[in-house]
């Protein structure tokens, strides 16, 4: 159906593909596999004439084609699904998946009706319960992944390019996504599928590539393979995965919130928390998992002090009662929050490593009300060492960096605070395998340190090997609670699907 | 990665060159047209009129860094001016209780200078507690402070505001005018403020990421208002210049000069969605466009071609700037 051949990318003198070369087959699915900075993206964007510059060719259809853009792909029926998303926030879920090819009627004006109405029979397919003229803006973040799915479907696409399409969807959606997928698979067309959950891929793909360095390692049929095999391919040698130590509990509870709830700002009738309340141990791990909507990110963010106004409930650490109601109180008060989205929570992309790093604890990096370079130096090493954030230099903009290493800088201007209670919020979100274990491996030691951790996450495999304890939400409540021991991915997922469905 | 960085290093470098070479270029074009250019005291004059653009243009950039605006410059500089002069001139009289205030320069000045910063304040409060977006905030200060000067002069100039008075604006010190030393002290102090504190860290921040920043426990709305404060400040330090220059304090005074504010932050390479830039390269943009102005009067060009000519090059340097961006 399409096959690259020998494709070159280089940007500023940096190879990012060498030699590359792909075939994707019609009627299946083709899994690319890769760390990051492999290059896969890199490759789909040339795919879907994102980048028109490259030594090499592409066959399409059996002709040598060239995008000179991304209209000419999408032209030819090429789809893409970005990893970031691109949908704007301030129109509606029908006016941004008709964007740019709008249906008109007879005197030129919007066909609101019809766009209207294939919208909200894309959305049941996809079983988004969301009015079609929904704003964007009022979309979580997994929603707004669903639209983009949609978006791509409805453009009656032969080649459709997914990367990471899964990463920010929870596992309800993502058995509807892969249902999808079966069903298109089915009317012969092509998808290319990009993701770093190796389990995924084992569902749904039929063939995989696997790039390492901007390199071809690999190519051939899914089945057949092993998780290690895939694994060692993509890093060259093999890993383990990292399993938990016991860990010696602590009587006293570090940290403890009691009937914390949240308002919704605009329905004040509606509670977007309902009356939480659980404690954590000095060296604990305390996974948090829910699906998407149970209100785990607004847990976080309220314990932060971000809707002080509208929650209520008490917050104790080291047995005292703290009022929180800012992100500054929050901070005083030891506690340290790694948001979702790094992009737009964590980082300032524009901004160097070192300042960054540096940004919680400028306060400490002054003499006589001057900020010391020679102290910011040092305590940007200092994490770029510990953490082992790779970076060319920590003048470094943020923005240059690989995902993983932008949470590190995240997770390292916020151990810079010397926080007792960390949080994390879906930690390893799209960041490759090996960057995850280092991630792992330090949420260990963090809490071997002495520090109280709360993960939240998604990603079920991810809670069952680095936590203590385990809180299921839904719908604002917690279900459910575990222990390292009784914890089964069944009985979870059992108590984070919502009663009302 | 060590390529990338070199490279992008020696494009900076490139790209900050490119507006000293644009400046080098428009003397050496004009001094070539009109041998009254390179004259020591044409040289001069154009230094203490840019001078006054340059308060006005620091405190923009700090405005424009935190990805913020302020309209609001121009009328705050001739309401500080005319604050000042009046009460130099004529004091506070309360005919009630037959009660006179009478200021002296120091006095007055100080007074413009607090006048300034509180409107500065205000508009901080008003985008910071209300939401009011910082251009409908400032547009709206635009026209109050201008409407609050015509008030308090009636709309007369005050003039003969005396020799003393006159001196930080006509004055010199070691061979080069009071006003290029103050707009150089104060573009020193913006530089150590950017560079080398927390308050210059945090404006970066918050322009680069708002919700990254407000996170990291950074008290924006602190910060804001006070970035608001230096702008008002720094408009009421280029309203006295003003008034001190031309010995008198003119309604009408600073109008338009927000325009020539921003282009000179733009033209100096600071992003308007903030976060990116510096009080250099303003410092920089506020010279091109002096000597832009000055050529243009020496070569006789009409003033409605002034305008065109001032667009265009305002233009062509935010389009290299965004062709240097995409090329990184």
């Amino acid at each position: 159906m399409l096959v690259a051949e020998n494709i070159t990318k280089r940007f500023s003198g940096i190879t990012a593909l060498e030699n590359v070369c792909l075939e994707l087959h019609s009627g299946k699915v083709n899994a690319i596999i890769g760390e990051n900075g492999a290059g896969k993206s890199t490759l789909m964007k040339i795919l879907s004439g994102v980048y028109a510059e490259y030594e090499g060719r592409i066959i399409y259809k059996g002709q040598p084609i060239r995008f000179q853009n991304t209209r000419q792909a999408q032209a030819a029926g090429i789809a893409i699904i970005h990893q970031e998303l691109n949908l704007i926030p301030y129109l509606s879920i029908t006016e941004n998946i008709f964007l740019g090819r709008e249906i008109t009627n007879a005197l030129g004006l919007l066909d609101k009706k019809q766009m209207l109405e294939q919208t909200s029979e894309i959305l049941k397919r996809l079983q988004l319960n969301v009015a079609p003229d929904t704003k964007i803006a009022s979309l979580k973040v997994g929603q707004q992944q669903v639209v983009e799915i949609a978006k791509a479907l409805l453009f009656d696409a032969e080649v459709i390019i997914m990367d990471e399409p899964t990463s920010a969807i929870s596992e309800s959606e993502v058995d509807v996504l892969f249902s999808l997928i079966a069903q298109v698979k089915k009317e012969n067309k092509t998808i290319a599928y990009i993701s770093h959950k190796l389990d995924e891929l084992f569902r749904i793909a039929d063939r995989f590539i696997v790039l390492r360095d901007g390199k071809t390692i690999e190519s051939g049929d899914m089945p057949g393979m092993t998780h290690d095999s895939i694994i060692q391919k993509m890093v060259g040698r093999e890993i383990k995965i990292v399993r938990k130590a016991t860990v010696t509990k602590n009587v006293n509870p570090l940290f403890s919130v009691k009937n914390l709830s949240l308002k919704h700002p605009s329905r004040k009738n509606d509670l977007l928390l309902k009356n939480i309340s659980f404690s954590l141990s000095k060296g604990e791990i305390l996974g948090i998992f829910g699906l998407m909507g149970a209100g785990r990110s607004e847990l976080m963010e309220t314990i932060f002090g971000l809707h002080s106004k509208h929650a209520t409930g008490n917050i104790n650490i080291d047995g005292k009662g703290i009022h929180i109601s800012s992100p500054i109180d929050a901070i005083d008060a030891g506690l340290a929050l790694v948001p979702e989205d790094r992009k737009k929570d964590g980082l300032v992309p524009g901004l160097d490593v070192r300042t960054n790093i540096c940004l919680t604890t400028l306060s400490d990096l002054q003499t006589m009300g001057f900020l010391n370079a020679q102290k910011e130096t040092s305590l940007a090493r200092k994490y770029t060492l510990d953490l082992r954030i790779k970076t060319s230099s920590d003048k470094q903009l943020a923005k240059y960096l690989s995902g993983g290493n932008q949470q590190k800088v995240v997770l390292a201007k916020w151990l810079a605070t010397k926080p007792k209670i960390l949080m994390l919020d879906e930690p390893t979100r799209g960041i490759d395998i090996s960057a995850k274990n280092e991630i792992y491996k330090l949420i260990l030691q963090l809490a071997n340190d002495g520090l109280g951790i709360i993960v939240v996450s998604s990603e079920l495999p991810e809670i069952l090997a680095v936590c203590d304890r385990i809180l299921v939400m839904a719908e604002g409540s917690l279900t459910a609670e575990f222990t390292a021991t009784e914890a089964m991915e069944d009985n979870i997922l059992k108590a984070a699907i919502p009663k009302t469905i | 990665m060590e390529a990338v960085l070199s490279k992008n290093n020696y494009k900076q470098t490139l790209s900050r060159f490119q507006s000293l070479i644009a400046l080098f270029i428009l003397c050496v074009v004009i001094s070539l047209l009109s041998d009254k250019f390179l004259t020591a005291t044409n040289i001069w004059n154009v230094m203490r009129q840019i001078s006054v653009n340059i308060c006005l243009s620091v405190g923009m950039t700090l405005v424009v860094l935190t990805a913020g605006i302020d309209l609001s410059v121009g009328s705050v500089l001739a309401l500080c001016g005319t604050i000042t002069a009046g009460l130099l001139k004529n004091g506070i009289e309360i005919p009630s209780s037959n009660l006179f205030i009478g200021f002296t320069i120091v006095g007055a000045t100080v007074a413009g200078l607090l006048a300034g910063s509180l409107l500065g304040w205000f508009n901080g409060w008003a985008i910071t507690k209300f939401k009011v977006p910082p251009f409908v905030a400032t547009l709206a200060m635009l026209t109050i402070a201008r409407g609050l000067t015509m008030l308090w002069t009636k709309g007369f100039p005050i003039s003969n505001l005396g020799e003393t008075f006159a001196w930080p604006g006509t004055g010199w010190f070691l061979g080069i005018p009071l006003p290029v030393w103050i707009s150089g002290i104060i573009v020193f102090i913006a530089t150590i403020i950017t560079n080398k504190t927390k308050l210059g860290r945090y404006i970066y921040a918050i322009g680069g990421n708002e919700n990254a920043a407000t996170l990291s426990g950074i008290n924006i709305k602190k910060i804001k208002i006070t970035v608001y404060a230096i702008a008002g400040l720094l408009a009421a330090v280029g309203g006295i210049l003003v008034t001190s220059r031309l010995d008198a304090a003119q309604p009408n005074a600073g109008t338009g000069y927000e325009l020539d504010s921003i282009a000179a932050v733009v033209i100096g390479g600071t992003s308007l969605s903030g976060g990116r830039g510096s009080v250099l390269g303003t410092v920089l943009g506020a010279i091109i466009i002096g000597v832009l102005n000055n050529g243009l009067v020496l070569l006789n060009v009409s003033p409605f071609w002034q305008q065109v000519v001032k667009g265009l090059v305002i233009l062509v340097a935010v389009m290299i700037d965004k062709a240097n961006a995409k090329n990184e």
